[in-house]
């Protein structure tokens, strides 16, 4: 189709200048768009207000949708049980047995644990949730992996604080708006989690690789100590997560760790819980400028620097 | 006449005598439907790998090529900073990328004013690529291959949305000029 006569200028010095300006003012646009982009890019943070409120917005929507999800899968997950029932039926028999010999060995091994810490002062319970809230949203359409829940600072959810559902780790709050916050889930290739082997001490980092998978990464080289199949927790170096929450499990063994699957899917989860940070005083010392170098990327995207986590874990 | 065919004196917008277009739906649909589309992926949870198109561009790419001269020459950069604000790239790559994208488009158009809808599906998906790509560079993340390849078919997912795109821009533009105010 020929855009239509109005368009053309001619000789009209009306019409000329119109054009004119709009080529004028989209170059404008364009010219402002990279700055602020350039300017996104250095502080990451800095547009976080304006993005709290459009997360706001969109906030009650996506609990809507969230609803509808989590029904439907639900629906779902009901039809496959008529097909599978017998089968299952008689795996969680046997799943049960063990379950039960497991829960008495657990229950001795709580009650040594219990001895044991009193015997050194310790006291470490759950930590009380800040808030409970629906995963609501993501950005499906950006490389980047960022979530939206619908509890925000009116909730008491702050930037930092750890995102958990029932199964293990989801991500950190990024931003925050009034009634929502923004995520950004491990699988983010920004996201850097110091984690360690669930059965002993053997200490990494879990890294977001941007296609769903979390690249671990050993803190001492040498041999490869995992196996595929190892549970990797958090490992509460950073201050951030409590110690002992689970992250990821071990599909393929790489040179120098190894690639983890998500214990805790987002997509398939419900309701999240927003935990305060584990030890404030610790990421204080951190921030601060004379230990931590300065650059506001690292700070920015969530992430504690694997430097700086890695002190920390030195000293714990 | 009315008695022989109900429709005889109505054109694709209704009838003609008596009747005209709401103001505020002329004026709005292009842009509420663009926003939608912006909006729209928000709502999914994709939690390992981009999985929707970028829906909000293609929209825009859709109005600006079934309906020319319709969105001012300027109207990427607002409507790129509403997508900013929902869709997780850092803000002002939509602003950028929607405002070369509209300044493509008009030269494109003023080098070949004589279009059909092979090529305007060709220029579409070249833009939706660029875009794509371009939007992959400037998301703050690392670009390694692992990320680019779980991308993959997001990128063909917008190559093929263009046809769909344009027959709902039509329709949403029938919507928007149909003769549904009775004047008095």
């Amino acid at each position: 189709m020929a855009p239509p006569s109005s368009r053309r200028s001619g000789f009209s010095k009306k019409a000329q200048y119109s054009l004119f300006t709009g080529y004028l003012l989209a170059g404008g646009a364009a010219v402002v768009g990279a700055g602020l982009l350039a300017v996104s890019l250095l502080q990451p943070a800095a547009f976080a207000p304006l993005r709290g409120v459009a997360s706001d917005v969109v906030a009650p929507v996506g609990t809507g949708t969230a609803v509808v999800r989590t029904e439907s899968q639900g629906l779902f997950a009901g039809i496959a049980g008529y097909f599978y029932a017998g089968q299952q039926n008689a795996a969680l028999r046997r799943e049960m047995e063990i379950a039960r010999i497991r829960l008495a060995e657990a229950d001795a091994v709580r009650a040594e644990n219990l001895r044991l810490k009193g015997l050194l002062g310790l006291r470490e319970g759950e930590a009380n949730p800040v808030a409970v809230a629906r995963l609501v949203g993501s950005t499906a359409t950006s490389s980047r992996r960022l979530g939206f829940i619908n509890a925000g600072a009116n909730n008491g959810v702050q930037p930092g604080m750890p995102v958990l559902s029932e199964r293990g780790v989801i991500g950190r709050v990024l931003e925050t708006g009034r009634n929502s916050a923004r995520v950004l889930l491990l699988t983010d290739s920004e996201s850097v989690l110091p984690v360690r082997r669930a059965k002993d001490n053997i200490i990494a980092f879990a890294e977001g690789r941007g296609d769903g998978l979390l690249r671990i990464r050993l803190v001492n080289l040498g041999v490869n100590p995992l196996k595929v199949g190892d549970m990797m927790v958090t490992s509460g170096a950073g201050g951030y997560y409590r110690p002992g929450v689970a992250v990821a499990v071990i599909a393929k063994i790489t040179p120098d760790g190894g690639i983890a699957r998500l214990v805790a899917e987002p997509a398939a989860t419900n309701f999240v819980a927003v935990e305060p940070v584990h030890q404030p005083a610790a990421i204080a010392e951190l921030a601060d400028p004379e230990t931590q170098d300065p650059a506001p990327v690292a700070t920015a995207s969530g992430a504690a620097s694997p430097g700086a986590a890695a002190s920390a874990a030195v000293a714990e | 006449m009315e008695r022989l065919d109900p429709r005889a004196r109505s054109d694709l917008y209704g009838l003609r005598i008596n009747r005209a277009p709401y103001p505020w739906r002329v004026r709005s649909v292009p842009y509420v439907s663009i926003m939608l589309g912006s909006l729209l992926p928000v709502l999914l949870i994709a939690d390992l790998m981009p999985l929707v198109p970028p829906l909000g561009f293609i929209m825009l790419l859709g109005w600006r090529m079934v309906r020319p001269g319709l969105l001012p020459l300027w109207a990427g950069a607002p409507l790129g900073a509403f997508d900013d604000l929902v869709s997780g790239q850092p803000f002002g790559s939509a602003i950028l990328l929607w405002s070369l994208a509209m300044i493509g488009l008009e030269i494109i158009e003023t080098r070949f004013p004589w279009r059909g809808f092979w090529q305007d599906w060709f220029t579409a998906s070249v833009l939706a690529l660029l875009y794509w790509f371009a939007a992959l560079l400037v998301s703050g993340a690392k670009a390694s291959p692992e990320m680019m390849l779980v991308a993959v078919p997001q990128a063909l997912l917008s190559l093929l949305l263009y046809p769909i795109t344009a027959r709902m821009v039509a329709s949403l533009d029938r919507f928007r000029l149909a003769r549904a105010r009775k004047i008095d």
